[in-house]
């Protein structure tokens, strides 16, 4: 008897968990009908690349192309197709080895800090390009570069310096973009690895005073080595986004200028000018192939390369 | 023990003064699109900008005030798609969050690496554009600004791990007290969230707010230029849109326009919202910030 009720209350409870689960899940399904939609449908449009592709026949019903590797034989044929990916790559690792020695270097030395008060002050003005839309960084840009009214060329003509017509000197753009890029991002990367510091239990620094350390070892030995989590798993996911490039600042601060394309074209601005201004789906669709499968590979390849080194960094 | 301490006055001393001349590189630029905006044309075509406040006026804002159509169409639009598109959002995150944190739901896992796989590998800007235009006709609409925003699994998994944090005892003891999972997460779920939801309730509203390649991808009407996309246009077509603005109330001859500060004062309008945002945001933000792993 007891048995009995015992068992029916097992299955009860089963049959209950069963409606939990299934009420779970139907939480969970409206951002997973979005994700379906938004996410991996364009996954599969992917396809598009090795088609012909027309507006009016649709994705489905366009023909592949003939051979199917038509729309990459032209983009590698493509005499802007080496600086592109030259560009996007070049400027990818100048940010990524740039972004963490200064981010890191700065970090600790808002660690040295003494003053809670300029410690805030400092954080706030660093972390404040954050907040601001590439539009309204082309904006500021413009101030300083405009040949005419801005302040580059008037305290280049004070100083008996040489003025230039900057949105015509494509060379000058190598600095300037990756000024701007460290400008922007530098304070929220800061923060994340100031973040990590304040984990740091003072007793390590006081038991390396006892011993006599000085700053800089202590600086060496302790801070440094807090850092080194954070380091890899933001390092790891810059490398992954190889491929990519922030799209405002490739475009819309330079003004979309063609003189400067041959320091600012990068995949994501080449993919986008060939749908859009030059509606040569093949050619972009290709482009876009290759940034979305590559990115992958050097995502699972970085990770894998981690989980070597320490599982504990992996990401998944 | 004397010479260490004066050494650390010096080392102090030097450090503050590497800041402060590093605060001015973040500053100063910010500050010229103020100074620019509140100088007169006149003086703004005679001297070049200004690097400090000169001839101090408010022609450029009254100029933008006394025909404000464009503005004020274009603050709509943000604000519409700003705070629509996060509480969209943030209801659906938090309840897709709130299932893949449950320890004891079965498919956890799954429904997890569904969502961390488009981190990984997504379509591109290609087949996403024939999609939204071409197939689902998404072009004018707001949705088309809303939606591509929507797909962020990044803040998703920041939600998550908050969640996961919160200890399962309390879930089921409200559990035996008959609570179904819809009650459990409004009452207890997204009160006890409050800081993950202020930290990713913030980042949406700026991405919103900052968005403007939705807008250049599918929105070809005017009236429903958000304000980074018409700055966007401003900026490579002042102009059209000073043409524009007369039409609709004659203002006399074009050379009067304060162009260039009414551009800048325009770019300070766009931000201003933001600025009041932005205490908060440090308030919560390094709170909110652990972004843990996706395993587990």
């Amino acid at each position: 008897m007891l048995k009995q009720l015992s068992r029916q209350n097992a299955a009860g409870r089963k049959r209950k968990d069963r409606g939990q689960a299934l009420g779970l899940f139907l939480m969970a399904l409206p951002m997973m009908i979005v994700v379906t939609i938004f996410s991996y449908i364009p996954m599969g449009g992917l396809i598009v690349a090795f088609k012909d592709y027309s507006y009016s026949d649709g994705l489905l019903k366009s023909p592949f192309s003939d051979p199917f590797w038509k729309n990459f034989e032209f983009l590698f044929k493509s005499p802007d197709t080496f600086r592109i990916i030259r560009n996007t790559l070049g400027y990818n690792l100048a940010f990524i080895a740039l972004t963490l020695v200064i981010s890191v270097a700065i970090a600790l030395m808002l660690n040295e800090i003494r003053s809670r008060k300029a410690l805030k002050v400092y954080q706030t003005t660093m972390f404040f390009p954050y907040f601001l839309s590439w539009v309204v960084v082309s904006y500021i840009v413009y101030a300083f570069l405009n040949p005419r009214l801005g302040y580059l060329n008037a305290i280049a003509a004070r100083t008996g310096g040489e003025t230039l017509d900057w949105y015509n000197t494509p060379e000058a753009w190598i600095f300037i973009i990756i000024f701007l890029q460290i400008w922007k991002t530098v304070g929220m990367n800061v923060l994340m690895y100031y973040a990590s510091l304040m984990s740091i239990d003072s007793s390590y620094y006081e038991a390396a005073a006892i011993e006599g350390a000085t700053r800089l070892q202590m600086i060496r030995r302790i801070t440094l080595p807090f850092l080194y989590p954070m380091m890899i798993i933001l390092t790891i996911l810059a490398v992954g986004k190889i491929m990519n490039s922030d799209f405002g600042l490739f475009y819309q601060v330079p003004m979309d200028s063609k003189t400067l394309y041959p320091t600012t074209d990068v995949l994501e601005t080449y993919v986008y000018r060939a749908l859009i201004q030059s509606g040569n789906i093949g050619m972009s669709s290709a482009a876009g192939f290759l940034k979305s499968v590559v990115g992958f590979i050097l995502v699972l390849f970085t990770n894998k390369v981690v989980k070597k080194i320490n599982p504990d960094y992996a990401l998944y | 023990m004397i010479t260490n301490k004066r050494h650390e006055r010096v080392v102090s001393i030097l450090l503050n003064a590497f800041f402060i001349l590093l605060s001015a590189v973040f500053i100063i630029p910010i500050l010229s699109v103020v100074f620019i905006s509140f100088t007169s044309e006149a003086s703004i075509s005679q001297n070049g900008y200004p690097f400090f406040f000169r001839e101090f006026n408010l022609n450029a804002f009254k100029y933008i005030f006394d025909n404000p159509k464009t503005i004020v169409d274009a603050y709509k639009v943000t604000i519409l798609i700003s705070f629509g598109g996060t509480f969209l959002y943030l209801l659906l995150a938090t309840m897709a969050a709130y299932v893949i944190s449950r320890p004891d739901f079965p498919y956890r896992k799954h429904i997890t690496f569904f969502f961390f796989f488009t981190m990984l590998f997504n379509g591109g800007l290609v087949p996403t554009y024939i999609l939204m235009s071409q197939t689902l006709h998404l072009k004018n609409t707001y949705a088309a600004m809303i939606i591509p925003l929507l797909v962020n699994v990044w803040y998703l998994i920041m939600l998550k791990t908050f969640m996961a944090d919160i200890p399962n005892e309390i879930i089921e003891s409200a559990r035996i007290d008959g609570a179904g999972h819809g009650t459990i997460y409004l009452r207890f779920i997204l009160p006890l969230s409050k800081p993950a939801l202020a930290t990713i309730g913030l980042l949406t509203l700026l991405d919103y707010w900052n968005s403007w390649q939705p807008a250049m991808l599918y929105i070809d009407e005017k009236e429903m230029y958000p304000l980074q996309y018409m700055l966007q246009v401003m900026l490579r077509n002042i102009m059209e849109i000073l043409k524009e603005m007369q039409n609709n109330i004659s203002l006399g001859g074009m050379e009067n326009l304060p162009s260039e500060s009414a551009r800048m004062a325009m770019c300070l309008l766009a931000v201003g919202p933001m600025l009041f945002i932005f205490p908060f945001f440090q308030k919560y933000f390094t709170r909110g910030l652990t972004v843990g792993a996706v395993k587990g």
